[in-house]
């Protein structure tokens, strides 16, 4: 992000950007810049705060006052905690990763849990009249089953002429989350984006589904493949509680 | 919690060793005063209007969004999975503040919002972005923009 500060300001145009981390804009040295102390994804801060997300607005609307740079300021408000930060005591209404069968496949429990999940779906679509489902231009069943067919021995073909089966893949991936967390947000109390991630991390077949992915894809030749599964289905943060100790990252030999 | 003592051990080692573009001279726009300056937002969030054509990995391309667009149309296609996608699920105005900049505007804290704003999405390695960034403003200075604010993800 700092990086098109740069270009913005060599072509006239004055920026002012958010930091997401500091170590980062340190390198960069972007013209202007608000570091935030917030979880990534939520450069804001808080959602459904006008008052909180103005304040932050304003802090970096400021940094354009300053007369010389580099600027990089921190902003000195926490978000408010808001929700609860983990499921203890929470009262889940659906019942997730209990098989209806011992020999039920990971689809069959993938689509279970769909289904105990929709109307806590439908109920928080109605109440935020928006949904960010739907990328993938499939229905919630067709995204289960495209990425389980991914687990077959040979990947599936793209349902959509406009997008390659690896492009599908991430789209249907991101949509099948996005039904879970959004199902998630219908029940009456809310949790934090981090609690909401381990739940679904912890508690789900579809989480488990995308562990049997991310092992598919790095296992196969092609390059794009290996890159959507050491990078683009479980998040790093979750790594621990699938045993994962890689770090691609580094080149070998180095710690 | 984005600070990287917030990460484990993996985080904390992921964003530590990531390159990062170095740039030798500051080259620094001056800024009129906010309350005349006409604003525009860049989100490196992947966020697109449904229906637009989704982000791809190493995507250089962005995607329009228009001052009134509707927060039922805005949809997110990032390829990373390693941030929180909760908070844009609940309201929009957390990765895009576009209401909250509206209202600084008809509060006369800012002079007037831009008529369209503009996606990237900021997992492509930035030189890549750099001959589109370039063009792209132009085309903000053909609205009038003054300064621009970039909110990654």
């Amino acid at each position: 992000m700092g990086a098109l500060g740069h270009y913005l300001e060599s072509e006239g145009l004055p920026t002012a950007g958010f930091s997401l981390i500091r170590l980062h804009t340190e390198k960069i040295r972007p013209p202007r810049a608000l570091w935030v102390p917030f979880e990534l994804g939520r450069p804001l801060g808080v959602p459904n705060d006008a008052a909180f997300q103005t304040r932050v607005l304003k802090a970096l609307l400021a940094t354009l006052a300053e007369p010389a740079g580099p600027v990089l300021a921190d902003y000195p408000e926490e978000a408010p905690s808001g929700g609860t930060g983990d499921m203890s005591g929470m009262a889940c209404p659906i019942i997730l990763d209990r098989p209806a069968a011992a020999e039920e496949t990971l689809e069959a429990s993938v689509l279970r849990e769909i289904r105990q999940l929709q109307p806590w779906y439908d109920l928080a679509r109605e109440r935020r009249q928006r949904t960010t489902f739907g990328s993938a231009g499939l229905d919630i069943e067709g995204v289960a089953g495209f990425l389980a067919r991914w687990l077959d021995p040979s990947p599936p073909v793209s349902p959509r002429p406009d997008q390659s089966p690896e492009a599908m893949l991430k789209l249907a991936a991101e949509d099948l989350k996005a039904f879970y967390f959004e199902a998630m947000a219908g029940q009456p109390q809310p949790m934090t984006g981090r609690a909401a991630a381990d739940w679904f991390w912890g508690e789900t077949s579809a989480a488990r589904l995308f562990a049997a992915l991310r092992e598919r894809c790095i296992a196969e030749i092609d390059p794009d493949r290996q890159f959507i599964g050491h990078n683009l289905l479980v998040p790093r943060e979750q790594w621990t509680r699938f045993g994962i100790t890689e770090r691609w990252w580094r080149a070998p030999g180095t710690t | 919690m984005a600070r990287l003592t917030d990460f484990d051990d993996i985080g904390r080692d992921y964003y530590q060793s990531m390159a990062m573009p170095s740039f030798a001279t500051l080259r620094w726009a001056p800024a009129k005063p906010v309350h005349q300056s006409r604003i525009a937002m860049i989100s490196t969030a992947g966020l697109q209007r449904r229906g637009d054509r989704p982000f791809a990995v190493d995507s250089a391309d962005y995607r329009l969004l228009p001052g009134d667009v509707r927060a039922a149309d805005l949809v997110m296609s990032h390829i990373s999975t390693n941030f929180d996608r909760t908070g844009f699920q609940e309201d929009h105005n957390v990765v895009f503040p576009i209401d909250r900049l509206n209202e600084l505007a008809a509060d006369g804290v800012i002079g007037s919002v831009a008529s369209i704003h503009y996606s990237f999405m900021g997992a492509t390695p930035p030189a890549k972005l750099e001959a589109t960034a370039r063009a792209l403003a132009g085309l903000l200075k053909q609205d009038r923009v003054d300064a621009v604010l970039l909110v990654p993800v």
